[in-house]
């Protein structure tokens, strides 16, 4: 029988060999690390030389912060623009960081809920700073809709408070959950053929092309999840900006 | 031949306006059409797939946290956690309506 555990891939070990051992530099930290260096590192090639006519860096470059600055604009408005470099910031850190989580033997750390909690958080108190910053202590009738009647409030605002705190709860857990969940298949899949392979011999070798397919499959699905998680996080990051700024 | 050519042509053409519009609004020379606050920023249907589950779970996740906490705290159990769980539950089909874009209706005064 062989010995498969799907969940391994997510535990923490050290990086950068002794020395990462001595001060706690995990895996995850390396990774993160890298993600970051690979971010600055496409935009400061992309950028350095100014072209007219742009280059594949430069039009990488130029492409994402036109697509998050449309993104943002589109969505909080004008007043966004002081926070694209914040969006753009998470945005690609989370997509280079999904992607690199890809590649086989390298650690996805958007597949930790400590580290998508971190963001999610960082971004729930950032709305609520925002929100303070720009309406004071009328940031509070968020909780209680214009237009109901009074005798509505008692149940609605804690409706809207739950409903206010579950933001960063559901930032997180649908980054977190769609990451593990779609390296965990995969890891699954790859174990039934090696299952199919090592009990049913020259059967099994047929049979384990059906796992294959699956896993080729579920490859594309995973590029597009990776993508679009990043795509989500950024955008409701707006949305949530767009509400403390305009209140509803 | 000659017939491809000018179809090409009529298409680039036409398709040229689109492109001079869109420029145009890009660089500010036409004012932007204010986005409907009623309509939901992403219409991506797969953005809505991925968010709708997940805004469901979570608030009645906190709610349950917030229950357990109150009563682990006021040692009151179970009744605050009796009460916030079907609060949780509808802040959690409030937070569906919401990202789908469906809980404004468009006779709401907008302050």
């Amino acid at each position: 029988m062989v010995e498969m555990d799907p969940l391994s891939q997510f535990h923490l070990q050290s990086g950068l060999g002794t020395l990462g051992r001595i001060i706690d530099f995990t895996n995850s930290n390396q990774m993160m690390v890298i993600a970051a260096l690979i971010v600055i590192t496409v935009m400061g090639i992309g950028l350095r030389r100014a072209a007219i006519v742009p280059g594949r860096m430069q039009g990488l470059a130029e492409l994402s912060y036109e697509f998050v600055h449309n993104m943002v604009i589109d969505t909080i408005g004008e007043e966004g623009k002081r926070f694209f470099p914040f969006v753009f910031t998470l945005f690609s850190f989370i997509l280079v960081g999904n992607l690199l989580g890809l590649f086989p033997y390298f650690f996805a750390f958007t597949s930790h809920i400590a580290i998508t909690g971190a963001l999610a958080f960082f971004v729930f108190f950032l709305s609520l700073i925002v929100g303070f910053w720009h309406h004071g202590f009328r940031f509070f009738k968020f909780f209680a809709p214009s237009g109901v009647p009074a005798w509505l409030l008692p149940l609605l605002i804690p409706i809207e408070v739950v409903s206010f705190l579950s933001r960063p709860v559901s930032l997180s857990v649908r980054l977190f959950a769609n990451i593990t969940a779609g390296h965990v298949m995969w890891e699954v899949f790859a174990g039934f053929m090696l299952m199919l392979v090592s009990s049913l011999g020259a059967l099994g070798v047929v049979a384990a092309l059906i796992p294959l397919g699956l896993n080729i499959a579920l490859t594309a699905l995973e590029f597009l999840v990776a993508f679009l998680q990043a795509y989500v996080f950024a955008i409701l990051t707006c949305l949530y900006l767009h509400d403390s700024i305009h209140l509803h | 031949m000659k017939q491809d050519d000018s179809a090409q042509h009529d298409g680039t053409g036409a398709s040229f306006d689109k492109r001079l519009e869109a420029a145009r609004l890009k660089a500010g020379l036409v004012a932007k059409p204010k986005p409907d606050p009623n309509r939901s920023p992403d219409d991506n249907p797969l953005t809505m797939a991925m968010r709708l589950g997940s805004e469901m779970v979570g608030a009645l996740a906190i709610a349950v946290v917030i229950g357990y906490g109150l009563d682990r705290l006021l040692d009151t159990a179970p009744w605050f956690m009796i009460g916030l769980v079907p609060i949780g539950a509808v802040a959690g089909i409030l937070n569906v309506f919401r990202a789908a874009g469906s809980s404004r209706p468009n006779t709401k005064p907008k302050d």
